[in-house]
């Protein structure tokens, strides 16, 4: 029966250690390690969420940097296609232009070989007609040595007007 | 739901066994009422004396050797009786061992007269009376007309407060150096192992029982509770001096850390809690003449049942942990020893886990009626 009948004397002595306790411990324990507690979770937490945030925000950097990326290789694109036209375009024009001063040239050149050819038709025409007046002195002088060969001359040349 | 369904149903269990221990010792009793009116050969191995000798309170803190040879030590006696007297218990464990007869039962009891300056004090089953002309009255078991003195004496009982309490103290001075030194860092050491207990009567007793806004302010007392329970009931689990005596089983104990769960919880309370009470919404006015003192008497058996949980659980470790290796010395064979060590030695290992488990209860439970206290209407 005693076993379950409370004893004064140790109600007393465990009430006075358990508020003794009570007190030291709240003040000078729980305290300082519940806000060390605290505080690190604190820190924790924060520092997550740094972490998230500064993920976050490599994430968007990163895609900007994808953007930069893409947008530069697009002006890339677009200037080397431009380049690329221009060239094409000089190339062609100068092919034109190219093609125009050879056929100016070659016109020239024409022109300058038909004037070269009718002068030279020219030349030999008279050189021709030189020759000619002077075969013709040369035979008209031999011819009229003797008065047969003049008279033969005369009657042929009579002949071809004659004929003529 | 799950989790505390299971830890009752444990409970239960231990409760289950503790009754069934006692009826044990109830036959033991009475087999060894039987015998003493035959003269007795041999000495029979007393387990009910011995067991009810290791889980009450004693003046002496008995170490080993029989029962007035033995190594022992004396525990400091202070009584208030027309001023404070202190002197050794050995007074009255070396006093004079006086028979008388039961007025009732008319059976042979013994009492032990103090000597010295124990001298008019009787010790009569661990209690100390004043004798009335160098005697005492024993009617039925209980002492009758002596007055029973205000005995503030260092008991084995109060010897152990002292020690848990200045372990407690030891052990969480040097975590809080810990965070003091080294600030908000992870927990290393001692702190490394108590942290994670402290955190969980933070979070899992006092939050999630009492509500985000509130908790605050009880988890000093619910880290007191946990601890001074948890420590103590490991405290005596050790069958050696700094441990084995059986106060976190002792009804005075319980009894006052449920009253003081009982205060904390009244002087928590807000107007919701007494309307609760008074006015229980959703039932019909005709039935708060019932209600009410339900009610009522529902603050009261709260920390009851807390009070007896922690007292049946503790004592009844205690008790089965003796019979165990009782076993031996009632069969007087050593051989029995291979049976009885390691079922004493799983009983021991659970109760590691009951030590833990009904400091774990007894806050979760003040936690619970805390919570129950302090919320608001919604």
């Amino acid at each position: 029966m005693d076993l379950i009948l409370p004893e004064f004397g140790l109600l007393f002595w465990t009430g006075l250690v358990f508020i003794c306790l009570l007190f030291v411990l709240t003040k000078f324990i729980w305290k300082p390690i519940l806000s060390s507690v605290n505080e690190r979770e604190q820190k924790i937490t924060e520092a997550l969420e740094l972490a998230d945030k500064t993920k976050a925000e490599m994430k968007t950097m990163q895609a900007e940097n994808q953007n930069l990326l893409k947008e530069a290789r697009a002006e890339r694109d677009a200037i080397v296609k431009d380049a690329k036209e221009i060239a094409t375009r000089m190339v062609e024009d100068a092919k034109v232009s190219a093609k125009l001063e050879a056929e100016k040239i070659a016109e020239a050149a024409r022109l300058t070989v038909a004037a070269e050819r009718n002068e030279a038709i020219a030349d030999l025409k008279n050189q021709v007609a030189i020759f000619s007046i002077e075969i013709a002195e040369k035979i008209v002088r031999a011819d009229l040595t003797s008065d047969e060969k003049q008279k033969a001359l005369a009657e042929k040349m009579a002949g071809d007007i004659n004929l003529n | 739901m799950v989790h505390s369904k299971a830890l009752f149903k444990l409970q239960k269990s231990f409760i289950l066994t503790f009754l069934s221990i006692l009826c044990f010792n109830m036959v033991f009793a009475s087999s060894n009422g039987g015998h003493s009116t035959e003269p007795v050969k041999e000495k029979e191995f007393d387990v009910n004396g011995m067991i009810m000798h290791h889980i009450k309170d004693a003046h002496e803190w008995h170490l080993w050797g029989s029962e007035h040879n033995g190594t022992t030590i004396y525990l400091p006696i202070i009584l208030i009786d027309g001023g404070i007297k202190t002197f050794s218990s050995a007074y009255f464990y070396h006093g004079k061992i006086v028979t008388i007869k039961d007025e009732k039962t008319g059976d042979l009891t013994e009492f032990i007269s103090g000597v010295g300056p124990a001298k008019g004090y009787a010790m009569y089953h661990e209690k100390l009376y004043k004798l009335s002309n160098g005697n005492l009255t024993i009617n039925d078991g209980h002492v009758h007309g002596n007055s029973k003195v205000l005995d503030f004496s260092i008991t084995k009982n109060v010897l152990s407060l002292f020690m848990g309490a200045f372990f407690i103290l030891v052990i969480m001075s040097s975590v809080a150096r810990f965070y003091k030194k080294n600030g908000a860092v992870a927990p290393k050491g001692l702190a490394k192992f108590l942290e994670p207990l402290i955190v969980m009567v933070r979070d899992d007793v006092a939050k999630s029982n009492i509500g985000e806004h509130k908790y605050k302010k009880y988890v000093p007392y619910l880290l007191t509770i946990f601890f001074f329970i948890f420590f103590n009931n490991l405290l005596g689990l050790i069958p050696i001096l700094p441990g084995g005596a059986n106060l976190t089983g002792n009804i005075s104990v319980t009894l006052f850390l449920a009253v003081c769960t009982l205060l904390v919880t009244l002087f928590s309370s807000n107007k919701n809690y007494w309307k609760h009470i008074f006015a229980t919404p959703g039932v019909p006015v005709a039935l708060l003449p019932i209600m009410i003192p339900i009610e009522m008497v529902g603050i009261l058996t709260k920390p009851f049942a807390l009070m007896i949980r922690l007292f049946a659980n503790m004592t009844a470790g205690h008790i089965i942990v003796l019979a165990l290796v009782s076993i031996i010395f009632i069969n007087k064979n050593v051989a029995w020893g291979a049976l009885s060590v390691p079922m004493a030695l799983f009983i021991s290992v659970l109760e590691l886990l009951v030590a833990f488990l009904q400091a774990y209860l007894f806050a979760m439970l003040s936690a619970l009626f805390i919570g129950g206290a302090v919320e608001e209407h919604h």
